[in-house]
This record gives C-alpha cells, structure tokens and sequence, in this order.
C-alpha cells in the first residue's frame, strides 16, 4: 500500500506550495495518474481521506484524471496505444513496444482559498 | 507513519514545516501541534524550535537501528484567503527522487557501489546476501542496510559476517524511501570504495516506485514461487536490471519452468539480465559476483 506514501508526499508538495504561494486551505486536488504507473487510483482514493485528516488539505476533494498507455513500435513505426507494460502492439500484433505514456504520477493542480 | 493511527509522513524534505509527534520509543527532540481529529497525545511534548532540524534520530532501543515507525503527524493552518487555481505539474515522487539524487552524489564521491535488492519475502535475499559477503569480503569493502517492518534480525545476520550493518525498520511502512536511506548513511561506518547492498522490505510491488539513490535493482525470485511472477508483478521487473533466480538447488523437486520465468521476465523487461543461482549451494554465484565486479569497478575500489 504505497499508495498512502504517495498520498504524503502530494501533502510535502502542497506544504512548499503553500509556504510560496500563501494560503490556508484546499478545496480541490487534481492528480494525473498514468494507467502504466505505479499507482492505483482505488487506492489513492481508499487512503485519501485519512492520510490529509488533520492536514492542510484536510477536507479536500480529490479528482484523478487516468491517463491512457502508450508506446513506440519499432516495426510499426509508430506510436500506439498500449493496454499493459508488456502488451504486443494492436496492429501488427508481434513487435515489443516501448512505453511513452502513461507512468505519469503527477500532482497536476488545485484549487486553494 | 504513525503507529498508534496510520496518519503521519515519512517523507520530509527539510524537516521544518512537519513537526512530529514522537509517541513511545523515538526520542525525536519535536513535538507536534494538536490537529482537529488527532486524538492520541500520550506523549511528552517538548519545546523546539522549527528551524532547528538538528535532530539527530537517536532512538534508543538498539545501536545501528532506525525506527520510522513513529512517524510525525499533520499540521493545521488558520485563517482564510481568496480561493483560486493553482497549477503545479510536479511529480508525486520528486520529494523522494531529490533524496534519492543526493545519497547518489554521497556514493560516487564516497566511491560506493550500491545495489538495491528487491524481492517477495521468503526469496532467500539474505542468505544470498550472508553468501555473498562471504565470498567477497577479502576482495571488497562490503556495508548492508536493512529493510524490514519490525526486528533487526536480519542486519544481526549481516553483522555475523564481520561486514557492518544498519537496520532500518519501517513500522507499517511497505519500502523503504530514499530519505530513509540517507539517514542509514548517517549511521552506517562505511569504507571508502565499499559495495554496498541494501536488502528492501520484501514486497514485489512497492519498492519499485521508490528510488533509493542505487546503481541497481537486483530483483530476487526463487523456484518456490510461480514463473508467471514477471507477469503478474511487472513493475518490479520493469524496474530491476538482473533477476537472480534463487534456490535452484530445489529444482529437481519442483515442476518450475526455468525458461518460462526468464521469458516472462524478458517479456516485461527486454533489457533485463537473468542468473539462476543458489545461495545455498552456490550454483551460479560466480556469475553473480561477475556481474557486480563488471560495474563496481568503475566505482568502488577491492581491497589491494
């Protein structure tokens, strides 16, 4: 469950924005989370709510926006969409892909007052 | 984290703006401000200072341990100000790779080659880590960190070898995080031109996202496990740059498919290296300590 490490770490992100930026609460936090990462949005959202209880983000909404896989296929020569890490291309079906999207673990935005 | 609720961080940049609680055992010189539904406050509250980050991790239930059990908790901050969007685009794991980035530095110009063993719990890590310091101890400088939940039995085993060791123990934690690693630097003695091992908690799905500041990840599996492992938990194979294929001494005894594994772990990892070896037996071994050799000569230094 690494997720509630995670979930920390976007707290430090928040706390360095909030020491340049100045401001006392936030209302929404907006996270892209790539469908090849390391991290299972389920799960960020099971630990939400009790890792930010008692922080400066306590009390706010999460949205995570999912991003879509993709990769390179050398055979192909070009970039297609990509289900899991390991899958074979969609068209010709045989080549290895190499992932170029979707490991995205970004703190995207918020919304602050 | 926090052990008596869950809440709390373990990772912490610069130590001024999360003060801690320090519930029990760790004599973390801070306290922490009383948050709106934080309800355990058992503890003594000392005064500090927020801008002292000084403190030194002195926990004092055995030499060469550290303890993020005990985690700090939340802050709360007052007041009101207009609301607004902020973009921010920075990466959930920054915090860690910034610590990770600087114990990397630390062990170049330490000259110290670092490999990161990552596995399920039971794949033999620290026999094979017992083994593999046997063999090599008159030839390289060797550390251990050690990564476990709870007991410092393995860094015991470790020490057994005359090799020095520090055990880190992360409470509820499931990895073990680059700042945790930088504070096992602190304590380890560790000789200029050393390999250095860090043996993760065993869990083949959480330490992958973590980079501790390592050469390598070296993904251990055993033959009591399934060869659809890569498959199942591609993230760490993706992650690692060997697979060691331990306890092959159990073969004969099993319907384990060699080739299967290691096409498996091709699979989600074309670049990947695979040995099949035997702490026990030592089958493979020398393999091992070849692959090592190869790259710790640019870094570390054998003993002359």
């Amino acid at each position: 469950m690494h997720e509630i490490s995670l979930v920390e770490s976007v707290i430090a992100l928040i706390e360095d924005e909030r020491r340049k930026q100045g401001f006392s609460r936030v209302r929404a936090i907006r996270l892209k989370v790539g469908r090849l990462g390391h991290a299972e949005p389920e799960a960020l959202r099971f630990c939400f709510e009790a890792v930010t209880s008692g922080t400066i983000a306590d009390g706010a909404k999460l949205e995570i926006e999912s991003v879509p896989g993709a990769g390179w296929c050398s055979a192909c020569r070009r970039t297609v969409p990509l289900e899991e890490r390991f899958s074979a291309c969609l068209h010709c079906g045989k080549s290895y892909v190499r992932v170029t999207a979707g490991t995205e673990l970004r703190l995207a935005e918020m919304e602050v007052e | 984290m926090c052990t008596v609720c869950g809440c709390g961080i373990s990772v912490d940049a610069e130590h001024s703006n999360n003060p801690g609680h320090a519930p029990g055992k760790s004599s973390h010189d801070h306290s922490h401000p009383h948050s709106p539904g934080h309800h355990h406050h058992e503890h003594d509250h000392l005064p500090h200072s927020h801008d002292d980050h000084e403190h030194d991790h002195q926990h004092d239930r055995t030499a060469g341990l550290l303890d993020f059990g005990n985690g700090r908790a939340g802050v709360h901050i007052a007041g009101m100000g207009q609301e607004r969007t902020i973009s921010i685009e920075r990466d959930i794991l920054s915090k860690n790779d910034a610590f990770a980035a600087t114990n990397r530095v630390r062990l170049q110009n330490a000259r110290v080659f670092a490999l990161n063993l990552v596995s399920s719990p039971g794949s033999g890590k620290t026999s094979l880590l017992v083994r593999t310091i046997t063999d090599l101890k008159d030839k390289w400088p060797i550390a251990v960190i050690e990564g476990d939940q709870q007991t410092s039995r393995d860094a015991d085993r470790i020490r057994a070898t005359g090799a020095p060791a520090v055990q880190i123990n992360t409470g509820k934690g499931c990895h073990l995080d680059a700042h945790m690693v930088g504070h096992a630097l602190d304590r380890l003695s560790i000789q200029s031109g050393s390999l250095l091992f860090v043996e993760n908690v065993g869990n083949l799905v959480c330490p992958a996202a973590f980079d501790l500041g390592e050469a390598h990840k070296v993904v251990v599996l055993s033959v009591t496990e399934g060869e659809d492992k890569p498959l199942k938990y591609p993230d760490m194979f993706a992650a690692a740059d060997l697979m060691l294929l331990n306890k092959s001494d159990l073969l004969p005894h099993l319907d384990f498919d060699v080739s299967a594994c290691l096409a498996a772990a091709q699979r989600v990892n074309p670049r990947i290296r695979s040995l099949t070896v035997s702490a026990r037996t030592g089958e493979g071994l020398a393999a091992f300590y070849s692959w090592i050799e190869e790259r710790a000569y640019a870094v570390a230094d054998p003993v002359p």
